[in-house]
């Protein structure tokens, strides 16, 4: 998929560079030294199940949470020592879609999608209007910018969620389970969009995620979680077909997604009550 | 010795509290009257419209309930003064009692109950549903876009909203003066004007100017305090209704021992 693009990234420095990331809430380490590159305009899909550290690991790489050591390199800079202003040009070269997407109750979906631009720019308002029918015809909303977002689909507002993620040409898409709470045939359609996104602009793009089928489809490379740790990282054939116990207890684990999540939750529960096992 | 421990701990707690809405509150005031110079423009807008919000809308009740105020106290100073036939005190005690302590104490407590709750729901809630952390990862400040326009509007419509208070409040306590007290409408408000000095509204206004601070850093504090949860939603919002009347008695407390002390009455 990516192949016409690879011999060109491979010069290219990596888009996201990680080393030796550790992040903790308070007295417990969720991440236990993560280090992974990601390269520019590759699709990467991080897996893991509830508790893993992956949504933790998420935040860290867009700022929200500072990490405890470690380093994130994103256009030069390190995140876990860049300074606010600093922070704030890489975020305006970043954008995110929350799980629930986030968008601002008390503005129709327009004024949510040309916030950004309002804010960070200084374009008058016809070009704005112009920007923003274009974002929402990327993601297929055409004609809603004047609906507020409780008169939305679940659906509708991830899309419109992706595109004010989308306002200010962003060189990394982050999205945070987005097809969590959705049918499988809007999730289908969310995985469509984050495809046609990343053919049409050769975007970084991140997704958190458990949904296997959805990781498969968008994925270039994965890299699993577990525990705070990488498992395993590869492209999605590579993980098809690997042997690593936990990679197979991670992707066995979807004929029973009952069994799996209370198997998940109990883990979770008898790691916090060992502590941190480093 | 446990004792100690706990009440050190309690005392080092509301500290830190007072801290953290100082904080905020300095924050604010950073991006109202420093960060404009610096290229970043208030959002005047949403100050406006929450001005509306907190003022304008506030309105119908604040003059109902500070009218039967005014009324309440010229009825409890009459009680009194019947006994002296000084009846026609009746004009002053309420101008004074009104302009200098339940004007703003009044206008701020009905400010609490209507907009320092909304502010931690309103704030809480973006919280909750990760609106606070799309805001950071847009470059877009909290502070700046959400917390500052309160401030101001705050600040602004506060001692707005007190000024009516109190003439809402002489409203009432003319019905009293008009019906029982032998004075006509004019002369009511006439006696009213000769009572009242300029420092006794200056006063009042310098408090609600305090409490509109303390309303707004209360309320903002507690909703981007949220914990994880619907649930902590309504906590938030049940406390910084209680911890702003608290704090709003205690300013006001604060001040007016210092008008009386500094004021050398």
């Amino acid at each position: 998929m990516s192949g016409s693009l690879s011999p060109l990234n491979e010069k290219a420095p990596p888009a996201i560079s990680l080393r030796n990331l550790r992040v903790s809430y308070g007295d417990r380490e969720i991440l236990h030294g993560v280090s992974f590159d990601v390269q520019q305009g590759e699709t990467l899909v991080i897996l893991g199940g509830s508790g893993s550290g992956k949504s933790t690991l998420l935040r860290t790489l867009v700022g929200l949470e500072r990490p405890t050591s470690g380093e994130i390199w994103i256009k030069g800079k390190n995140l876990a020592t860049v300074s606010n202003d600093d922070l704030d040009y890489i975020r305006r070269h970043m954008g995110m879609s929350f799980q629930g997407g986030a968008l601002f109750g008390s503005m129709t979906v327009g004024e949510n999608v040309a916030l950004p631009l309002r804010e960070h720019t200084k374009l008058e308002d016809p070009t704005i209007d112009i920007m923003l029918r274009l974002k929402l015809d990327q993601v297929g909303l055409s004609g809603y910018e004047d609906y507020l977002p409780s008169q939305l689909s679940g659906g509708m507002k991830k899309r419109a969620a992706v595109a004010r993620a989308l306002a200010m040409d962003p060189e990394i898409l982050f999205f945070d389970e987005p097809s969590a709470g959705l049918d499988p045939i809007i999730a289908a359609g969310i995985d469509e969009l984050i495809l046609e996104l990343k053919q049409a602009f050769h975007m970084t793009i991140i997704v958190v995620t458990h949904e296997l089928a959805s990781a498969f489809l968008i994925a270039d490379r994965m890299v699993l979680i577990n525990k705070g740790d990488v498992v395993a990282l590869g492209t999605a054939e590579e993980m098809r077909t690997s042997t690593h116990p936990r990679v197979r207890q991670f992707l066995d684990r979807i004929a029973e997604p009952a069994v799996s999540q209370e198997l998940d939750y109990l883990q979770m529960l008898t790691e916090e009550r060992h502590g941190n096992r480093r | 010795m446990e004792l100690a421990v706990q009440l050190g701990q309690t005392v080092l707690n509301a500290l830190a509290y007072l801290g953290s809405l100082a904080t905020l509150s300095f924050r604010a005031a950073y991006y109202t009257l420093v960060a404009p110079f610096q290229g970043k423009p208030v959002r005047m807008q949403r100050a406006v419209t929450q001005a509306m919000q907190v003022g304008v809308r506030a309105l119908p009740i604040l003059s109902l309930i500070t009218f039967f105020i005014g009324l309440i106290l010229a009825l409890q100073a009459a009680y009194e003064l019947k006994k002296f036939g000084a009846m026609n005190f009746v004009a002053s005690a309420v101008a004074i009692s009104m302009s200098r302590e339940l004007g703003p104490l009044i206008t701020a407590i009905v400010v609490i109950g209507r907009s320092g709750s909304s502010f931690a729901a309103e704030i809480g809630t973006m919280k909750v549903t990760e609106e606070l952390d799309a805001l950071e990862t847009m470059a877009i400040n909290p502070i700046r876009f959400l917390v500052t326009p309160k401030f101001i509007a705050m600040v602004i419509m506060l001692p707005c909203l007190t000024i009516w208070a109190n003439a809402m409040g002489v409203l009432g306590g003319s019905l009293f003066g008009v019906t029982k007290a032998g004075f006509t409408f004019l002369s009511y408000l006439n006696a009213t004007a000769d009572a009242l000095f300029l420092r006794d509204i200056v006063s009042g206004l310098i408090k609600s100017f305090m409490f509109g601070i303390t309303i707004t850093a209360v309320g903002c504090q507690e909703g981007l305090s949220t914990g994880a949860g619907a649930e902590q939603v309504g906590r938030s919002t049940t406390s910084a209704v209680v911890i702003s009347i608290f704090l709003v008695i205690a300013v006001d407390l604060v001040f007016t021992a210092m008008f009386f002390f500094l004021g050398g009455q």
